[in-house]
């Protein structure tokens, strides 16, 4: 146990090293979150107090995505994904240090992202508790999901598109900009169904102190089960590559 | 002798396709093993299920004693595998590479640099120590690669097509690395399209075609097992029209014109030799050159495979 989290953190650490400045991870996971809240800014520049913990939701979900997406997008283009599999450490340790990596980008997106939220949308933090368990376990899930989305693919199809497929409704039906409330009882149910949704949600009572639909311990708890589900089936996807390449 | 390999009915199976079918054999412990076939003959799927890569659909394999099934980590953590790309990582220096590769294999933290230190003065990188891999030859990247999979000193080292793209300087290189590193003892798996390469690199080697073993000897072995026959490569002072002749010489087996010289096939050598000298004589021609030849490899191959040699190249 203890030598796969060894490994996976090496696996991590050199993901930052090699991909941190890779095209994809730069444009996808800090300049479109980036260029998204100033085009709110713009607009509104005395309505966006309260689109703050969407938008930082926004920009973790694109960059620990982006992040682990394109790593292994990367590596398995070359080849070097391989040697991952090759490596005496378990499909496990390798899905989690994939994880690890878009983990602890988002974070660097947060450090980012939060003082933004704070000194230009004016946002104020009511519970830092909730702020760092909810930057903490949405990049976890979020880092998963694209992890696992990533893996599932087969053949030539772009990982980078398949993500973007999955994220970009998730903009308009997580509640970032439109109210969870507000929703007709079947898109609530699909809202219920994005990880972006929870993200959001804890967010908003970190800032706000109040939620739109899922209280905050509902939604930190939907996304360390839903890391650790997305983790579970990226370690399955790999083994499956094993049986089946 | 300790066996360092062995297969027992190793089988994959993708979809309709049967990749490797049923394969038997044993690598001895020390010993420089070829694995020899045409492109698509199944090397590197095989390659792929001893290292771990991919499970085998049917059958057993046993490496340095460890179940491949039951026992894949401990097979991964003694075993050094090089691709038949270099797939290192592009964007790392050489060193950083090395010390990954040593990080996975779980070399301990104040071992790591000395030895990627010492793989890059071996292998002639150390200048290119903080350069990226992008930045190498492709030899240089060969090179680097093998050195990352002896980082946590293997003592099984499986290389795959390991001159594949090179050029004739980095291929003589690479052989005498391969070389170097066998008299240390480490038991090398090579597998090659170039029946050149195997037959001067290894101890023995296994033929594999459309999934199936045909043949496994020493180098010598295989020559004899073919029953190619001796040849006689040949000219004379004018060429023109003496291959039907020579075809016709009671002891010539059969007769292949070359662009200046004649290559035949010779039942009995001493008595086509003399056969030759006659015919010569009595039609006023001066040979200019006369060479017998063992049959080769290649010959061998060719007859046990019926793959023509140059689809091996």
């Amino acid at each position: 146990m203890k030598d796969e989290l060894i490994k996976a953190w090496f696996i991590a650490l050199k993901d930052l090293r090699a991909y941190y400045f890779k095209p994809p991870t730069i444009s996808w996971g800090i300049l479109f979150p980036l260029v998204f809240a100033l085009a709110f800014l713009l607009r509104n520049p005395q309505g966006v107090k309260d689109l703050a913990p969407g938008l930082i939701a926004m920009s973790l979900i694109f960059g620990t995505t982006s992040m682990s997406t394109a790593s292994i997008m990367f590596e398995r283009r070359i080849g070097s994904f391989e040697r991952l599999i090759l490596a005496p450490v378990t499909m496990w340790g390798v899905a989690l240090g994939k994880v690890l990596g878009g983990v602890i980008f988002g974070l660097l997106v947060s450090v980012v992202m939060i003082p933004v939220a704070v000194l230009f949308f004016k946002a104020s933090l009511i519970n830092p508790a909730v702020l760092v368990l909810a930057v903490l376990l949405s990049s976890f899930l979020f880092s998963a999901f694209g992890c696992f989305l990533t893996l599932i693919i087969k053949g030539e199809v772009d990982a980078m598109t398949l993500a973007n497929a999955a994220r970009l409704p998730m903009i308009f039906l997580s509640g970032i900009f439109i109210p969870l409330v507000s929703f007709p009882l079947g898109l609530q149910i699909v809202a219920c169904g994005l990880p972006l949704t929870y993200g959001v949600e804890a967010l908003r009572y970190a800032f706000l102190g109040s939620v739109d639909l899922i209280p905050p311990l509902p939604a930190l708890g939907a996304m360390l089960g839903g890391g650790i589900f997305f983790l579970w089936a990226s370690q399955k996807a790999l083994q499956r590559r094993r049986k089946n390449p | 002798m300790k066996q360092a390999i062995e297969v027992h009915s190793l089988t994959r199976r993708y979809d309709d396709l049967v990749a490797v079918n049923h394969i038997h054999f044993s690598v001895q412990e020390g010993e420089i093993f070829g694995f020899l076939g045409p492109n698509g003959a199944g090397k590197t799927t095989t390659v792929r299920m001893l290292s771990g890569l991919i499970t085998p659909t049917e059958g057993e394999a046993r490496l340095l004693g460890f179940d491949l099934r039951t026992q894949t980590k401990k097979v991964k953590a003694h075993i050094g595998v090089v691709q038949d790309i270099s797939n290192l990582y592009p964007d790392l220096t050489c060193y950083y590479n090395l010390i990954f590769s040593a990080q996975m294999y779980g070399v301990p933290k104040g071992e790591r640099g000395k030895r990627a230190l010492g793989l890059l003065e071996r292998f002639d990188l150390l200048e290119k120590k903080e350069k990226k891999f992008l930045t190498l030859s492709r030899g240089m990247k060969r090179k680097l690669t093998i050195a990352c999979a002896l980082i946590h000193h293997p003592p099984l080292l499986f290389l795959d097509e390991p001159t594949l793209g090179l050029d004739v300087r980095a291929v003589r290189m690479m052989h005498r690395l391969i070389k170097e590193v066998n008299q240390e003892g480490v038991t090398v798996f090579l597998t090659t399209h170039q029946i050149a390469e195997a037959g001067k690199l290894c101890d023995r080697i296994a033929i594999i075609n459309k999934g199936k073993i045909l043949a496994l000897d020493t180098v010598q072995g295989i020559r004899n097992r073919a029953s190619a026959q001796p040849s006689i490569r040949v000219s004379f002072d004018r060429n023109e029209g003496l291959s039907p002749e020579l075809s016709a010489l009671p002891s010539v087996a059969g007769v292949r014109t070359q662009r200046d010289h004649f290559h035949l096939s010779a039942g009995n050598l001493p008595l086509a030799l003399t056969e030759i000298t006659k015919f010569a004589e009595g039609k006023g021609l001066i040979i200019t050159s006369l060479h017998t030849e063992e049959p080769s490899l290649e010959e061998a191959f060719v007859q046990l495979t019926g793959i023509k040699a140059e689809k091996m190249k």
